[in-house]
């Protein structure tokens, strides 16, 4: 099992008002598998994510990645665990603007300190995985959405984590290059990465194998698997 | 690291109006310390060739009482001062610093000397041994200087230098003329100049008696016939010529003490004393350092101010690109990366800013000297080191909004619109 969430409950603190966002969630999920979680806005995905994510602690409750008991770490080995076994994919690609293609790709393989030689190399093929094989050294803003979010998946990617989270990959994105994603998913699924995805489309929903719907902090549809299209 | 100068770089480059602004105040504080520091040290250097006379490199011994030169006009030698002889001054030649040294008497001259109708009237009268214009650095310009004739036979002759040359037979070839001295008649034989020109520039200080006395003119008569003059009772005075203008404080401390073992004067405050023109350099350098390190503070608050400034636009930065921090730590970068690229920002844009005031400084420092004609030495150690402390500048007021940056909640950064 690669994730393990038991009884997590997740508060903010609002002035002097506690506004509970996550309420006893409990989620497990398997190594390879393709999770979506759908909700309203305001449900409380993306602070799940984040928790998932070791981006940011519960409030109280278990947490478990690949057997570790993630929330004993300290910060230094939280962003270690973010760097080797997490990638993250945002909705606004979040990538740096002054950076080419392959640099944006190349940067936490910087942080794992390989040497820049092999960062290129490695980055490049990347690149190529997401078939952006010629635009290695373009800019964000000379890349178009679609583009942007593969150059983020191919980040996200880049050091091998066992796991992908996605936060609405393709909210920004048309239904072409939303689909374009999704089949990049598939085929990261098929290679065996496990995958959990935040979406408010069914359609995108759709393509994992398994949904979990949140609402109001809670999860009403736990492991429900969804029927094969 | 390497990485992340380049990005710093980059980033100062994608924003030149506003790095360039921010580095102002590091520029105007560095310029101004360059300048002030290189025309200090020109000024120093100028000051202690004027005083010291590049290469003349002599030292001066005699008689004081108190804090002034002993007046033999007032009291005659003093009991207990003997007359220096062949072996003291050979023991003062071995003094490790010394070079070679000379004994003579001097005496101020008012209206005392005449050719014709011509009078020299703040001169010098000098009595010399023969190796006294060897160990002065004079050279002949023409005639001779004294020989053994001249002494053992009491010849009144006499050498001129230049000024006095000038004051009397203003042109004219002295050489063979009499002058006359304290109604005595004396065969001017010839005339020596410095070797080396004293010129001084600067009037900051009344000690400047030295030059004074140099510049009027001298008159040189052999010792031998100085008591057909003045009688015997005159204090000699000994001039040392020594090989490094740095030694000179040393070597004229060292005769000086010498002299004194010889004394047995009931009045202690009479003692043979050097004319440290060293110390009288020095003296002056401290004036004019203490001048400056008034406009040294005013560079420094500069300095302070603008470092103030990069710490504020480093805190603008670090706003601007919180989404790119939130990034970065999302994906894995540690905290003690994100403090190393804004302290290396920080660091870059400050020594960008120093490497920068150093150049508009150098220029500074030049203008000044053509304007004020004073020299300025721009030392590359300075230049450096004004580079480097604006390195430091830059690190020090980097490390706050580096800290802000490192400590940023990756969930917030990202949330950042
Ligand atoms: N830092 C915070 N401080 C206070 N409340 C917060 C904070 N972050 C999130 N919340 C609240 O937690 C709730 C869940 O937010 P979250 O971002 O997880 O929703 P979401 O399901 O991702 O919504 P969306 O689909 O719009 O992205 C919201 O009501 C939000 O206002
Ligand atoms: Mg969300």
């Amino acid at each position: 099992m690669i994730l393990d969430l038991k009884h997590i409950y997740k508060d903010y603190q609002q002035d002097k008002l506690v506004v509970p966002v996550l309420k006893d969630i409990s989620l497990q999920v398997e190594e390879g598998e393709y999770v979506a979680v759908m909700g309203p806005s305001g449900s409380g995905k993306t602070t799940l994510m984040n928790i998932i994510g070791c981006l940011d602690r519960p409030t109280s409750g278990t947490y478990e990645l690949a057997g570790e008991d993630i929330l004993k770490y300290k910060d230094k080995e939280m962003s270690n665990v973010r760097l080797r076994s997490i990638g993250f994919v945002f909705q606004s690609f979040h990538l740096l603007p002054r950076q080419s293609a392959l640099e944006n790709v190349a940067l936490p393989l910087s942080y794992a300190g390989v040497k820049k030689r092999e960062r290129r190399e490695r980055a490049a093929r990347a690149l190529e995985r997401v078939g952006l094989g010629d635009r290695l050294n373009f800019k964000p803003t000379q890349l178009s959405g679609g583009q942007k979010q593969r150059v983020a998946i191919a980040r996200a990617m880049v050091n091998n984590p066992k796991l992908l989270l996605a936060d609405e990959p393709t909210g920004a994105l048309d239904s072409k290059s939303g689909k374009q994603i999704m089949e990049l998913f598939a085929a990261l699924h098929r290679e065996g990465v496990t995958i959990v995805m935040i979406t408010h489309d069914k359609a995108i929903a759709s393509h994992a194998k398994r949904v979990v719907q949140i609402i109001d902090g809670e999860i009403t549809e736990g492991s429900k698997e969804v029927q094969d299209a | 690291m390497l990485e992340n100068i380049r990005l710093s770089f980059q980033g100062i480059w994608s924003h030149k109006m506003r790095s360039f602004l921010t580095m102002l105040g590091i520029i105007i504080g560095i310029a101004a310390i360059i300048a002030i520091v290189s025309t200090i040290t020109g000024t120093n250097e100028q000051i202690k060739q004027n005083l010291i006379g590049a290469g003349d490199n002599n030292v001066n011994v005699q008689l004081y009482m108190g804090d002034s030169t002993y007046e033999i006009e007032y009291s005659g030698i003093p009991e207990g001062v003997p007359v220096i002889t062949r072996e003291v001054l050979e023991e003062i030649r071995g003094v490790e610093e010394v070079k070679d040294a000379a004994l003579f008497v001097s005496r101020d001259t008012y209206n005392t000397i005449y050719h014709k109708n011509t009078g020299i009237t703040g001169g010098k009268l000098y009595g010399v041994e023969k190796e006294y214009f060897d160990v002065c650095n004079y050279i002949v310009k023409s005639g001779r200087v004294f020989d053994d004739g001249d002494v053992s036979n009491f010849r009144k002759v006499a050498v001129l230098d230049e000024d006095s040359a000038e004051t009397l037979f203003s042109g004219e070839d002295p050489v063979g003329k009499t002058i006359e001295i304290l109604k005595e008649p004396y065969v001017v034989i010839g005339v020596v100049t410095k070797s080396s020109k004293f010129e001084p520039v600067i009037n900051s200080m009344d000690d400047y008696y030295m030059y004074a006395q140099r510049s009027s003119g001298g008159v040189f008569v052999p010792y031998a016939t100085w008591p057909g003059l003045y009688g015997y009772d005159e204090p000699q005075k000994l001039v040392l010529t020594v090989n490094n203008t740095e030694d000179m404080t040393a070597a004229g401390k060292k005769s000086a003490d010498i002299l004194n073992s010889y004394l047995s004067v009931t009045d202690n405050t009479i003692q043979y004393k050097a004319i440290d023109l060293l110390e009288q350099a020095k003296e002056i350098q401290e004036l004019s350092r203490s001048t400056n390190t008034m406009l040294i503070w005013i560079a420094g608050i500069s300095l302070l101010v603008g470092g103030i400034g990069v710490m504020n636009i480093m805190l603008v930065s670090v706003t601007e690109r919180t989404q790119e921090i939130g990034l970065k730590k999302a994906i894995g970068a540690r905290k003690s990366r994100i403090l190393g690229q804004f302290l290396t920002e920080a660091a870059v844009l400050t020594s960008l800013g120093g490497l920068f005031g150093v150049i508009v400084g150098i220029i500074l420092a030049e203008v000044i000297s053509k304007l004020t004609g004073t020299l300025v030495a721009i030392s590359a150690p300075a230049a450096v080191g004004a580079v480097v402390f604006s390195m430091i500048i830059g690190i020090v007021f980097g490390l706050l909004p580096s800290y802000k940056a490192a400590n940023l909640n990756p969930i917030d950064a990202l949330r950042h619109e």
